[in-house]
């Protein structure tokens, strides 16, 4: 496998994102932490609008912290990240984080947590909480909108996350392990929803897992990176037909054959 | 408490422990010490009294402000040595310091400084209660999940924002249990302040009391303060239960 040039859109398929301009460009980023932990050497990406790209590779070699310097909540130690043209100096509007731990506020309700987003912007109570209402209703928690988070289930508890992310109506989602925390059903559920919920809506996603089955079912391009330093080694563009039955995906050759290829590649560095 | 294998609830132990006071009082073994039922119905005369009335207005009003005091600096004071290192590093040793201090000794400095009157039981109160409310908020502080923070950065939320929207809720059970140790605290507080003014409140009592060898008025005035602290420390333990419910299951 080749270590990945700057990537440079593959003209195919998504017909709901058939304009692929790059929302997010990461340019020559590098991360040392304390000194001598190199963390990522010299990345070099880019996302076009709409998409889902998945960051995939095992533990330790970068991904949350790639995501977290895109999200502008940790510094590169050289390099920039251009978000819609502009260079960024921290967190911003058109991005939204989902955490792995979920970061819910135990001492506040569902509706208040899907809202909160909205409130440290300011959006006013009535307003926010409405706009709240409907992407609980849209995550599939309607009902529990009074509940504590305490109350709901793992599951549940990242849809809250997913809501909040959703309700500040950003650009580019930022999902860090989302799907870490819950049980072997509940993911498959919520790859099932995640899908459906890129067709209604029109967002770009980078989402960081460890799953190589996870990252094929749902994404549209993969990026591959590789431990000590993290690296970008290999990008996949997916051709998966994500037709009506989410269950056919997982019986596809093709998604089969992704899956095996991919893991082919990393074996090499388990050891 | 369990005797022979059997529970025994917390009323019935008290209970028997009355009776042991009982006992013992009717030994006349002590001076100091008299029948329980004595002091029963020595109660009924302190509570009665003029002076109780007006010892128990001063005291509340010395208790108050020193309490509340002793919360909002203390509070104030943890988080600044949670939030700020600098801060931590130069004030930590010394609220350590005053915690472990036999502070008792410290009230006659604190009466030459403040007077014979309210203000130095309020500064003893205060004394008293507010450095361990300050080392529990600083705890509560430091203990905010790093997740919690990063989500209001990353939805844009300054520093103030953080601090009044997450860190004060996050590190509430922690601030509720300084407060309740406080407010214990605060009680031997006013009762070591007073007696050492000695002119003032309960304890002009106590020392009108003891002065006059009248030892029933003396332990009722005892249990009516024991009373007051546990119910106090009680209800803050309530608020704390409730609060740890919001807070879940806080891992
Ligand atoms: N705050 C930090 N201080 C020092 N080293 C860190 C810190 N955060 C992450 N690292 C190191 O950087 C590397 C990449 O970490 P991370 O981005 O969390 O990887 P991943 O999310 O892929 O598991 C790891 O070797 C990790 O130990
Ligand atoms: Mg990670």
């Amino acid at each position: 496998m080749t270590m990945a040039e700057p990537i440079v859109a593959a003209p195919e398929r998504r017909a709901a994102s058939d304009v692929a301009a790059p929302i997010v460009e990461v340019r020559g980023v590098h991360k040392i932490y304390n000194g001598d932990v190199v963390a990522l050497k010299d990345i070099n990406l880019s996302f076009e609008e709409g998409r889902l790209t998945s960051l995939l590779g095992p533990s330790g070699c970068g991904k949350t912290t790639l995501l977290k310097i895109i999200a502008g909540l940790l510094e590169p130690t050289a390099g920039e990240v251009m978000v819609k043209g502009r260079k960024i100096t921290g967190p911003g509007p058109e991005r939204a984080f989902v955490f792995q731990d979920f970061a819910l506020m135990p001492w506040a309700t569902v509706l208040r947590n899907a809202a909160f987003g909205l409130e440290l912007r300011g959006v006013p109570a009535k307003e926010r909480n409405e706009t709240a209402r409907h992407y609980v209703e849209e995550v599939g928690l309607k009902g529990f909108e009074e509940k504590y988070p305490h109350e709901l289930s793992g599951g549940m508890r990242q849809r809250v996350g997913l809501a909040r992310a959703l309700a500040v109506n950003a650009d580019v989602l930022l999902m860090d392990e989302p799907f870490s925390a819950v049980d072997e059903q509940t993911r498959r559920k919520f790859q099932e929803d995640l899908i459906r919920l890129r067709e209604v809506e029109n967002k770009t996603f980078l989402f960081v897992t460890h799953s190589i089955e996870e990252a094929v079912y749902v994404s549209d391009r993969i990026i591959l990176l590789s431990p000590r330093p993290g690296r970008v080694n290999n990008v996949i563009d997916l051709d998966i037909r994500r037709g009506d039955d989410p269950e056919a995906i997982r019986r596809d050759p093709n998604y089969l054959d992704t899956v095996e290829e991919i893991w082919r590649g990393i074996k090499q560095y388990l050891d | 408490m369990t005797i022979y294998g059997y529970r025994i609830p917390m009323m019935a132990s008290l209970i028997v422990w009355c009776i042991l006071w009982e006992i013992v009082g009717r030994l006349d073994l002590l001076l100091l010490f008299p029948p329980f039922s004595d002091v029963l119905v020595a109660l009924g005369d302190v509570v009665n009294s003029r002076s109780f009335a007006s010892a128990v207005s001063i005291t509340l009003y010395s208790y108050a402000w020193g309490l509340g005091l002793a919360i909002v600096f203390g509070v104030a004071l943890g988080f600044l040595m949670g939030t700020v290192p600098v801060a931590d590093r130069l004030l930590n040793m010394w609220v350590n310091v005053f915690l472990s201090a036999p502070l008792s000794a410290l009230v006659p400095v604190i009466m030459i400084l403040f007077g014979m009157g309210a203000p130095t039981v309020i500064v003893t109160v205060f004394m008293f209660a507010v450095w361990i409310i300050a080392l529990d908020t600083r705890a509560g502080v430091l203990h905010v999940p790093a997740s919690l923070l990063e989500m209001a950065r990353s939805f844009g939320a300054s520093r103030w924002t953080t601090t009044w929207k997450i860190v004060l809720w996050a590190a509430m059970p922690e601030i509720l249990a300084g407060i309740r140790l406080g407010v214990i605290r605060g009680v031997k507080g006013v009762v070591i302040g007073q007696l050492l003014v000695s002119i003032i409140g309960v304890g002009a009592l106590f020392t009108t009391y003891s002065n006059n060898f009248l030892m029933e008025h003396f332990w009722a005035l005892t249990l009516i303060l024991f009373a007051f602290a546990l119910t106090v420390g009680q209800l803050i333990a309530l608020l704390e239960a409730r609060i740890d419910y919001y807070a879940g299951a806080r891992s």
